[in-house]
């Protein structure tokens, strides 16, 4: 892999500096372009002490809990079957992977099966947050100009952040690989687990290479992770598409390469070398696309503006909305997908969930008139849970312009305090309000054309806007954090996580009432199962009203933060 | 003449540093007022104060009329401030935030933003982050004199600029007051403080330690002379007010207090002056008088500060 020939040249060349410090680069052109990789690796790793364990063990507990649960779910062999039996539609091998796996539905093809190009997607987001954060967002802060500037090879930042994404992909893997073989379970043996999590390295890798080529383009950290995320979506779905019908669409994508493994069924090694070859390709692009730009330019040339701001962009609100309308077309994107996938399941969802008897319990419990509904419900949280992740962005951002010190020529200006945050929380909350409506009607065509109840778009449109109160309560919260305790403000985090883990999951997994109490979304009445009923929006909107105008008096009498 | 800023007994505290310890300013409407101190004296805090945006622990604080903190905005439609270190939204270009800026203060000059545009050799189509500093200084400056201020705020303008364009903001800066405009203009660099204020008021330590005009401050120094005289020139030790005397033949050197010049140079007359140059304390010697004892403390030993 392209940082094996790092490490091992990184020892030779630490000596070579050292001893020879007069030593011309021509004559040691190899060595001298990674001068410095060990030490920025182990100063990179030093940086995510924290960061990368948490990842790690995110990643591996997820999976150990999950196999786990499936052997729970799916002891015997009647129930394998049967769950071979559903998971054989389009919806369902789109959601996991291909077909082949249900020859032999034991445990651990089970949890490859319904896993892998799951959690491929969740390395892969690892691996490039990794590459980007020590190369491109380096350079963008100027703080690799300094380090450069040292005995520092042109290659080293490159193969230290790689280093340490193989690093980190290498330990999930070995991680992973001996939990799984560990738990005991009939189906999971040791060979299938070894396979198993060096699946998992060799994608986190692949996906390392690729945001090793994105950090060379664009002259930005976030634009380059979002290209290299970009592929991945496209990774994902390409093997989507290909699980579901032609089987070489998936051959195009490296997580269907990784599926092809058929671990725990056949035991294939062979893709994995195919998935390695191609990161060191893309690794070797990446160091070759590196020499041909200067340090902290990419390669693609800035964009030119407008010389003038029009009277759009100069007014407080169409400000806020112009550096919010990224993220909010980015989410807009996203949310009528995510929408669109849930409702094109719907029709099958009785199919999936009968035979499940726990799930059927739980969802008769939610009410409603069919499966159909009670599972409508149950996505209508995991829908509102994403619009409000948008939402808490939104309304952290007056605390990230004050941190960057762009509040200060602002709000020095004739625009007042209050003006300043309500132009935020508006576009923040009517935002919030567009996503969940957007992701409603893509809900609620899709369902509507899966089950063929054309009268459910309408139903479930109306279901999705009654999040909307509870988006605003959250909004709501982010302010008034900002006013009273803006080092506090990422606390706003609490809801979309606590909405997800108490709302969504407490409810198949039985919570108690009392902790859904706490969380807007467990007042938001569970249409379409259940009755609308109007006071508990109407109490969550003044809620909502009441913690801007507390953030606000919060505002008006702190100082403005400033560098 | 009226006051366009009055600042007394101004403190401020940041968790246990004391940024401000009673800080009394005076800025004369249609002044040029240079506010002088090293990084870290409170500069940059009295300003944020006198915009609003830090609120006083205690003293008072009046500009054009008004208090900062309750009259905020109306009295930002009045003034412009051009912050130290500017920080511009990454994916506006600097001529959007110009226009910004600008409009928000409540309109502006079309023609004179492109005349400034063009003088300080900006590029507005550019992207915020691709601006050097000294680019993002320009863009907060054309944005402060686009727009009809009566008082400029200036907390270190020119930080990044190069000397070229050091020159165009020293005019640019003599128009305005030429206009009647107010400036409070922070700086440690002294020359340009030299060049453009009135009067200048020296921060040390939160608190400001000299005010007054140039003329009146070099008084309170002392002068160098450097002379060169037809038979050795004795008995200036005696002389009162001399200091770091060094006599050669018949060259001599010596600092003299403000008061006792006259004294010094009848004396130095009496000996047949053939040559003689003599230097006003510059304004580095001012800050010296006010600092030396700091930069002993740091290991520095001046002439002028140990004086």
């Amino acid at each position: 892999m392209s940082a094996t020939p790092s490490a091992t040249n990184d020892t030779g060349t630490a000596g070579t500096t050292k001893t020879r410090p007069t030593v011309s680069p021509r004559t040691s052109e190899g060595a001298s372009v990674l001068a410095g990789t060990r030490t920025l690796f182990r100063f990179a790793l030093r940086r995510d002490r924290v960061r990368l364990p948490v990842w790690v063990l995110a990643l591996f507990l997820g999976t150990i809990s999950s196999v786990s649960s499936l052997d729970t779910s799916y002891g015997t062999a009647k129930k394998r079957a049967d769950i071979a039996e559903t998971m054989d539609s389009p919806a369902g091998l789109a959601m996991t992977g291909p077909k082949h796996y249900l020859d032999d539905y034991n445990i651990g093809s089970i949890t490859a099966h319904q896993m892998l190009g799951f959690t491929a997607v969740l390395v892969g987001i690892m691996s490039v947050l990794i590459i980007s954060r020590h190369t491109r967002a380096e350079e963008e802060t100027n703080r690799a100009e300094l380090v450069r500037s040292g005995v520092v090879g042109r290659h080293a930042y490159l193969a230290a952040a790689l280093a340490v994404a193989v690093v980190a992909n290498l330990a999930l893997g070995l991680l992973l690989a001996g939990g799984m073989a560990g738990m005991g379970i009939d189906g999971v043996d040791g060979q299938g687990s070894l396979l198993y999590g060096l699946a998992h390295t060799a994608i986190g890798i692949f996906f390392a290479a690729v945001a090793a080529i994105t950090v060379q383009i664009t002259a930005y950290a976030r634009g380059a992770s979002g290209m290299a995320m970009a592929v991945i979506g496209a990774a994902y779905a390409l093997r989507a598409a290909g699980d579901v019908g032609n089987d070489w669409v998936s051959w195009l994508s490296p997580i269907g390469w990784i599926q092809r493994t058929y671990v725990f069924v056949d035991n294939r090694w062979w893709p994995l070398l195919l998935v390695l070859v191609a990161a060191a390709a893309c690794a070797a692009a990446g160091f070759v696309l590196s020499t041909r730009r200067d340090v902290g330019a990419g390669l693609k040339a800035a964009r030119l503006g407008s010389p003038v701001g029009s009277e759009g962009l100069t007014s407080p609100l169409g400000f806020a909305l112009r550096l919010h309308r990224g993220l909010l077309a980015g989410f807009g994107g996203g949310a009528l997908l995510l929408g669109v996938m849930y409702g094109s399941i719907l029709g099958d969802a009785e199919e999936m969930i009968e035979g499940i008897g726990e799930l059927e319990d739980q969802l008769a419990e939610i009410g409603g008139a069919n499966v159909a509904e009670s599972f409508a419900t149950v996505v209508m949280i995991v829908l509102a849970v994403v619009c409000s992740i948008y939402v808490v962005m939104a309304g952290l951002r007056p605390r990230a312009e004050e941190s960057a010190g762009r509040a200060e020529p602002l709000l020095s200006t004739a625009l007042s305090r209050d003006r300043w945050v309500l132009s935020h929380t508006l576009v923040g909350a009517v935002g919030g309000t567009v996503l969940i409506l957007l992701a409603g009607i893509g809900f609620g065509a899709a369902g509507a054309a899966s089950t063929g109840d054309g009268g459910l778009f309408l139903r479930l449109v109306g279901a999705a806007l009654a999040f909307a109160p509870a988006l605003w309560v959250t909004i709501g919260l982010a302010v008034a954090l900002f006013g009273w305790f803006p080092r506090a403000v990422t606390l706003a985090w609490v809801v979309p996580v606590y909405g997800f883990v108490v709302d969504y999951l407490g409810e198949i997994l039985k919570f108690p009432d009392i902790l859904s109490d706490l969380s807007p979304f467990g007042h938001v009445p569970q249409l379409p199962a259940q009755d609308m009923s109007w006071p508990p929006l109407l109490v969550l909107t003044a809620i909502a009203v009441g913690l801007v105008w507390l953030g606000l008096v919060g505002f008006r009498r702190r100082d403005l933060e400033t560098k | 003449m009226t006051k366009a800023i009055t600042v007394t007994g101004l403190t401020k505290t940041f968790g246990r540093t004391r940024a401000l310890d009673g800080l009394d300013l005076d800025v004369e409407t249609g002044e040029v007022h240079g506010f002088l101190g090293p990084n870290g004296a409170g500069k940059s805090t009295t300003i944020r104060v006198l915009l609003g945006l830090l609120r006083a622990d205690t003293g008072t604080a009046h500009v054009l009329g008004g208090d900062p903190w309750a009259d905020a905005v109306t009295l930002h439609r009045r003034l412009a401030y051009v912050p130290g270190d500017v920080e511009l939204w990454p994916n506006l270009t600097g001529g959007e935030a110009i226009d910004l800026l600008a409009r928000l203060r409540g309109g502006i000059d079309k023609q004179r933003r492109d005349d400034l545009i063009e003088r300080f050799d900006l590029d507005p189509t550019k992207k915020g982050r691709s601006y050097s500093k000294g680019n993002r200084q320009k863009v907060a400056i054309v944005a402060a004199l686009a727009s009809d201020a009566e008082l400029l705020l200036l907390d270190e303008p020119t930080a990044g600029l190069d000397p070229l364009m050091e020159v165009v903001f020293q005019d640019v800066i003599t128009q305005a007051k030429a206009e009647g405009k107010t400036v409070l203009l922070s700086s440690h660099i002294l020359a340009q403080v030299e060049k453009l204020a009135d009067r200048v008021s020296i921060i040390r330590l939160g608190k400001i330690v000299q005010s007054g005009t140039l003329s009146e401050m070099r008084h309170l120094t002392r002068t160098t002379i450097e002379a060169e005289t037809e038979r050795p020139a004795t008995g200036i030790e005696e002389l009162p007010g001399i200091h770091q005397l060094r006599t050669d033949d018949s060259r001599v050197h010596f600092a003299v207090d403000g008061e006792h010049l006259d004294t010094a140079v009848r004396r130095l007359g009496e000996f047949g002056i053939r040559s003689l140059v003599s230097h006003p304390p510059t304004l580095e010697e001012l800050m010296l008088r006010h600092y030396g004892d700091e930069l002993e403390h740091n290991g520095h030993h001046s002439e002028a500060g140990a004086a």
